[in-house]
């Protein structure tokens, strides 16, 4: 089980606990296309970190089945299916007495790679991962920065070349700067790569940012909805998703797209003092310069600065009904 | 009820001959060097030689049944309390009465000696080991799960080099204190440091007393420095923190 991505089932997955009357996973379906990211996301409680879990078989599936690549992971040898896909957690569990390399290189040593094999892969992942093998190869763990930990922890899940990843709030431990440099590294890296991923956070911006679908659950490990950033947030399923995406939701939805999507009106050239902006810009943020400028419409530019087109309130206020 | 065996009594005496020694032996002044000279070969390095031997046999087989004990443990927490029970009331036994215990048994023999001793380790050992295993983090031991290490695979590659300091810190004190409780084997046998000690000890002779002594510490403070270098080439990431 390597290389390229596989799609990821999860068919009426139920998980019990012994002496608890409610399951904490209750009837999950849903499927994950390949090389996609999918966030679970929902309050404590909400079965989130249990059903990503039930992949690797760290907790057992009481009832229902996953499936990998048509490859029903019950089906599988334990450690055969756990060296098969990448893991990463929060408190990253990293082997202190291990050099950054020998970290890197756990699974394929366990897979019985030649040498050369396990060194070149660990130094062309901690460079995929921008920590220079030259540099961090020898180090220990205990050398490293939090937000250098996590990357050696990507690094490492990414060691065997893995179908599937799972990671269980990754960043949640490191400071917001940091996160949001992880956040846009984990992008470009799953540009590269192309795994299917599926992440757990309790942030939902974290989610909005990351995901190609996301699976809200609620109390009692219930899905309350399954979709793309853009659908969840412009049509939640029920008052539960709506509440747990926030009364911004608006913004949120204007924040996934950019200026240069849009169909823009011919500019006239504006006022010569009104607001201007590139068309990489967000709507949110254009709405933003917008109110801030005290105008109702922004002339998008180009790269030499050229007026493309132009965007108004009305526009915006008209955009997602 | 029979007496219980005067142990010295079982040994000849070996009196210093002050009639043909020097004068300083003679005189029984503080410290002869000619007299270490003259007995060297005869008295003091043989005694020196059974220490070390006496020691290293009770520590290894020591280590090896702790470290067993503390394996089975750290499976099956329901032995702690037995095992830790056992090791305890071991070290809490005086060693006179201990070989008086033994002596019926076992006789007058090495044996007698390195029962006592293994027996003073385990408690230090054990209580050691387990600890260094229960140290390692929770966040360690879910990544090696969720990566596929086996169970076997966990315990030989990532918690016990993480115990290894634990380990040698109790390894220290175990050898440390057998080397000093090794002394008390004269009694039994007339072998190791004590037995000069305690030969010495009837005449109130300072020379070999201040020899032997000395040369059981140095025995000490020489193999806790061996255990601290053979500590630091298993560890060098004990060692490493952020330097930037």
């Amino acid at each position: 089980m390597s290389g390229a991505a596989a799609e990821i089932v999860f068919d009426h997955v139920t998980k019990r606990y012994p002496g608890r009357p409610e399951p904490a996973v209750r009837e999950l379906t849903l499927t994950i296309p390949a090389g996609a990211i999918c966030c679970l996301v929902g309050p404590s409680g909400a079965g989130k970190t249990t059903a990503m879990k039930m992949v690797n078989r760290l907790i057992d599936i009481t009832d229902g089945d996953i499936r990998i690549g048509e490859q029903s992971v019950r089906a599988l040898d334990l450690t055969e299916l756990r060296r098969g896909i990448g893991y990463v957690i929060q408190q990253v569990g990293l082997f202190p007495h291990m050099t950054v390399a020998d970290n890197v290189a756990t699974v394929p040593r366990l897979l019985g790679w030649p040498k050369e094999r396990i060194q070149a892969r660990a130094d062309e992942l901690l460079d995929l991962v921008d920590l220079p093998a030259v540099d961090y190869r020898e180090r220990f763990p205990a050398q490293l920065s939090g937000g250098e930990r996590q990357r050696v922890g990507l690094a490492r899940a990414l060691a065997s070349d893995p179908p599937a990843m799972l990671m269980d709030e990754p960043f949640g431990a490191v400071d917001p700067i940091t996160r949001k440099r992880l956040q846009h590294e984990l992008l470009r890296i799953q540009n590269e790569v192309r795994k299917t991923i599926i992440f757990v956070t309790h942030d939902i911006d974290e989610a909005i940012l990351l995901a190609d679908r996301i699976a809200i659950l609620r109390e009692g490990g219930v899905l309350a909805q399954y979709d793309t950033p853009e659908a969840i947030l412009s049509h939640p399923a029920d008052e539960f998703v709506e509440r747990f995406i926030g009364a911004d939701r608006g913004l949120k939805l204007l924040a996934l797209k950019r200026l240069d999507e849009l169909d823009l009106a011919p500019s006239d050239g504006g006022a010569p003092d009104g607001p201007r902006a590139p068309g990489s810009t967000t709507l949110r943020d254009a709405l933003s310069l917008m109110i801030t400028s005290g105008s109702r419409s922004l002339v998008v530019i180009d790269d030499a600065g050229r007026p493309t087109g132009v965007v108004t309130l009305d526009v915006l206020a008209e955009l997602e009904r | 009820m029979t007496p219980p065996p005067t142990l010295l009594a079982q040994q000849e005496p070996v009196i210093p001959d002050f009639g043909e020694g020097s004068a300083c032996v003679t005189e029984n002044r503080l410290f002869c060097p000619d007299w270490v000279r003259d007995n060297w070969a005869t008295v003091i390095e043989p005694a020196l030689v059974e220490h070390v031997k006496l020691t290293v046999i009770a520590v290894v087989v020591g280590f090896a049944i702790a470290f067993a004990a503390a394996l089975v443990t750290y499976r099956y927490r329901r032995f702690e309390t037995p095992f830790l029970t056992f090791s305890a009331i071991v070290y809490t036994i005086p060693s006179l009465a201990l070989f008086q215990l033994l002596v019926p048994v076992t006789g007058l023999t090495v044996t007698t000696v390195e029962i006592a001793l293994v027996g003073y380790t385990l408690l230090i050992l054990y209580r050691n080991i387990l600890e260094g295993l229960r140290g390692v983090p929770a966040d360690v031991l879910e990544a090696a799960r969720g990566m596929g290490l086996t169970r076997r695979q966990t315990l030989w590659r990532v918690e016990l080099p993480l115990a290894v300091p634990a380990i040698m810190a109790g390894l220290r004190v175990a050898v440390v204190s057998t080397i000093a409780l090794a002394t008390v084997a004269a009694l039994v046998i007339p072998e190791g440091l004590g037995y000069p000690i305690f030969v010495a000890l009837r005449e109130a002779f300072k020379t070999e007393i201040i020899v032997a002594g000395g040369l059981a510490v140095a025995f000490a403070l020489v193999a806790d420095g061996l255990l601290v270098l053979v500590q630091r080439a298993l560890t060098p990431w004990a060692r490493a923190r952020r330097t930037a």
